[in-house]
């Protein structure tokens, strides 16, 4: 098993946490990681995206040129990583604020819109959860356990009471993802 | 009475502290690094501290220190003593630490670590040498050149239009807030030299105590660098040098220690 | 059982560096490194080891008290990335020069000049050949990954111990930035006085029952200078024959082999592996340590492979010591990227076909 994926959107959005959660949980599952983020000022608004790979064995390069699943949340994201999915991988986008549909027609797509159920259930800082949710419907790499126990080992104590809202986020992050193509 | 007479232990009036060693000192005829360094060395007899404490040694006139006074040393590179001894009193905090540093080393090239140091309160001692010149590399301009005085890089005398003004760096030193006591001091009367061992004194006291860093200057002059006599050169520090770099204590106090703010 | 955690090579070096009973760290901020003092503030180490951590005012300032801490006998060390270590340069000078151990770690950004905060290797000559002036030699590791990082805190006090050498980890932004599983060394007690005294019987530590020690590089008589240089020179033949190491990866039946290190030599092995999967038989030679550099190997290799292609993050810089090594004997090319991009596998196996296998 092995999965190379691109994480990327807007700063602030909780690109590079959400991989960190993702590769906690391989961790937990006792699988080779690396999570790498373009870092800089995009730390600080701007673009943000972040390298994540899960595999059964030692991890070469952490730098990849295809994906097998991107996540991108916002347009520059998708017009910069979309023609980058391998053949047959897997495209998964927020609709809002898109201009552009996707046009690959020989990966899967999927849609979940995850800025919209945020704002309804007026809790945008759980954005990252719907998209992360979503995502592990259409390829349960990880275990949701582990990955509850991951944001348990990545938020600082005083955060806790958040955990069970962020695992209503990733179950309806679950329920909303559509697949497009 | 034969001269054999005379030198016995029961007639001895003055010695040598035997923290200075038996190195022939290189500094030339009627230089004040001898006397300040002789002053250095008895305090630290007299205190008890030879065993724990390091000197700094800078880059200038001053660079070969380490040869002269019977503790640890080490020699920074011209400008970082501060910086070293900082480092050498926060790792062994039981050690006595203190850099001798003449005007080019402190007050131009170091004066960033200097200020540093000084604003972080290290529990150092500074001893600034000031004789307006660069001894060591054949009499050039320092940053605490007089207005109007020739070195050998403003021939025609120092131009404040093109190079500035003497600085003041003991008076800004005061200024901040991790210094406990800045003094200037001289080494060229007997009164003098007096004085300037208390002030030495006080500084390693400070020091020990953890009040924060004291900066000891001392007027001094150059007379190869001035191209005078010892005796002119004296003369001349006392009528220009006291003029711009007045003799006395310029701060005498603790520095402030932290308090975690309230929750 | 041994705890693995997640975390930046950055991070790693930090938790590293207060395991291994580091005494001081000096430095300043500067991308893409600061995660260095940043996590050893958060860890307060001096609450419990008793570790020093101190923002300085400037790099100069940092590794002149790195200086004086190694002076003194104590495990002390600094960190920064390019810029930086360029304005270390003059310490770095002094402490190869009055031989005192310490480590020294730079997280490699593309220059020259301000450049840029994203990842390189166009240290490489800075730091093998001698980045201040005077003949001196830095032991230099170069770390691959995040357990790297950790490892080598550790091993480059050692050495720095063993040799009386200034140590250098050359990582790049890559390894710095990057999150990784990583095993961290076990808790050692800091030396005590007494055992830092006993160990560095040369540091400054005050005189008590013995002569004065003085640190210092200074020497006024030719005769005697000449003869510290041929003393420093014989120590770096005795590193070059003890401390050489590398990685070996499949060039055991290779046709070819990239020579590559850090960041850049786990592209090589993506490469490698895409390279047998059209069988092409591709290995990867990876220096770890960059002085003493693996000039033996080299050699063994090119009595048999049909030739090397060096991949580096730079212009090309350690190609330079690969062809020394290899001397005429086989064909040795370079692919480079530059300005803070970083190869990928792919662009590294059509380098290959392109230059070498023609």
């Amino acid at each position: 098993m092995k999965r190379e994926i691109i994480i990327a959107g807007f700063g602030g959005q909780g690109v590079l946490s959400m991989g960190k959660i993702l590769a906690y949980a391989g961790l937990l599952q006792g699988k080779e990681v690396t999570w790498l983020p373009a870092y800089g000022p995009e730390q600080r608004g701007g673009t943000a995206n972040v390298t994540v790979i899960l595999s059964d064995e030692p991890i070469s390069s952490p730098l990849l040129q295809k994906y097998d699943i991107a996540v991108v949340l916002n347009q520059p994201s998708m017009d910069k990583f979309e023609p980058r999915v391998k053949p047959g991988g897997i495209l998964i986008y927020d609709p809002a604020g898109m201009t552009r549909q996707p046009e690959r027609t020989d990966i899967s797509v999927y849609s979940v819109a995850a800025t919209d159920t945020a704002a309804a259930l007026n809790a945008m800082k759980t954005f990252n959860m719907i998209v992360l949710g979503g995502l592990l419907k259409i390829d349960p790499i990880v275990e949701m356990d582990n990955v509850m126990l991951g944001l348990k080992k990545s938020l600082p104590e005083r955060h806790h009471k958040l955990l069970p809202a962020n695992e209503a986020a990733m179950k309806k992050g679950a329920e909303i993802i559509e697949k497009i193509r | 009475m034969t001269t054999k007479d005379i030198i016995k232990p029961e007639n001895l009036v003055y010695g040598k502290t035997k923290l200075l060693t038996d190195n022939v000192m290189h500094y030339c005829p009627g230089c004040s690094h001898g006397v300040i360094h002789k002053l250095i060395a008895e305090v630290i007899e007299e205190m008890g501290i030879q065993d724990r404490t390091v000197g700094v040694a800078p880059v200038g006139c001053a660079v070969f220190a380490y040869n002269y006074i019977d503790v640890d040393w080490q020699e920074a590179a011209h400008g970082r003593a501060p910086a070293l001894a900082t480092a050498l009193k926060r790792l062994n905090p039981e050690n006595v630490v203190f850099t001798y540093q003449g005007d080019g080393d402190l007050a131009a090239i170091g004066t960033a670590e200097t200020i540093h140091a000084c604003n972080r309160g290290e529990n150092i001692v500074i001893f600034f040498v000031n004789n307006a010149i660069y001894g060591m590399t054949g009499g050039q301009m320092a940053p605490t050149t007089l207005e109007g005085m020739k070195t050998a890089t403003c021939p025609y005398g120092r131009n404040t239009d093109i190079y500035g003004f003497p600085l003041k760096i003991s008076e800004l030193l005061a200024k901040l807030d991790g210094t406990c006591y800045v003094t200037r001091q001289s080494t060229h009367k007997t009164a003098n030299i007096v004085r300037a061992k208390k002030a030495i004194r006080k500084a390693f006291e400070n020091s020990m105590a953890g009040k924060g860093t004291s900066v000891v200057e001392f007027v001094s002059h150059c007379n190869t660098g001035w191209k005078m006599s010892p005796v002119q050169a004296n003369a001349w520090m006392e009528e220009h040098m006291f003029a711009k770099y007045p003799l006395g204590d310029l701060k005498d106090t603790e520095k402030k220690h932290y308090e975690e703010p309230a929750k | 059982m041994e705890e693995i955690k997640l975390m930046k090579g950055n991070e790693a070096i930090s938790h590293a560096a207060v395991r291994c009973g580091c005494d001081g760290y000096f430095g300043y901020p500067i991308t893409p490194q600061s995660e260095v003092m940043e996590t050893l503030q958060e860890l307060k180490p001096w609450e419990t080891t008793g570790m020093v951590v101190l923002q300085a005012e400037s790099e100069v300032s940092a590794i002149n008290m790195v200086y004086a801490g190694a002076g003194a006998g104590k495990m002390v060390m600094t960190s920064s990335s390019s810029p930086g270590i360029s304005l270390k340069q003059e310490g770095i000078s002094y402490i190869a020069a009055a031989e005192l151990p310490c480590v020294i770690l730079n997280v490699m950004r593309g220059g020259p000049g301000l450049g840029t905060i994203q990842p390189s290797q166009a240290d490489y000559f800075q730091s093998v050949k001698g980045g201040g002036h005077g003949d001196y030699h830095l032991i230099v590791l170069a770390p691959s990954s995040v357990q790297e990082m950790a490892d080598f805190v550790g091993l480059g006090f050692e050495l720095a111990f063993k040799y009386r050498n200034p140590c250098l980890i050359l990582s790049d932004g890559v390894i710095g930035q990057m999150m990784e599983k990583v095993v961290l060394p076990p808790f050692k007690p800091r030396r005590t006085q007494e055992e830092v005294v006993a160990q560095c019987p040369w540091a400054t530590t005050g005189k008590k029952g013995r002569e004065r020690n003085i640190i210092t590089s200074l020497e006024m008589a030719p005769e005697i200078m000449e003869q510290r240089n041929l003393h420093l020179l014989e120590k770096y033949r005795t590193i070059e024959e003890n401390e050489v190491r590398f990685e070996d990866y499949h060039c055991e039946d290779a046709d070819y082999v990239c020579v590559s290190f850090g960041s850049s030599a786990r592209v090589c092995k993506s490469a490698a592996e895409l390279a047998r999967h059209e069988g092409i038989k591709l290995g990867v030679l990876r220096p770890i340590t960059l002085f003493p550099f693996p000039t033996k190997k080299i050699q063994e290799l090119a009595a048999r492979v049909k030739g090397f292609l060096t991949v580096e993050m730079s212009a090309g810089q350690m190609v330079e010591d690969v062809r020394l090594a290899v001397n005429g004997q086989k064909p040795v090319e370079f692919f480079g990227r530059q300005g803070g991009m970083v190869p990928t596998a792919e662009e590294v196996l059509d380098a290959l076909k392109k230059q070498l296998i023609k």
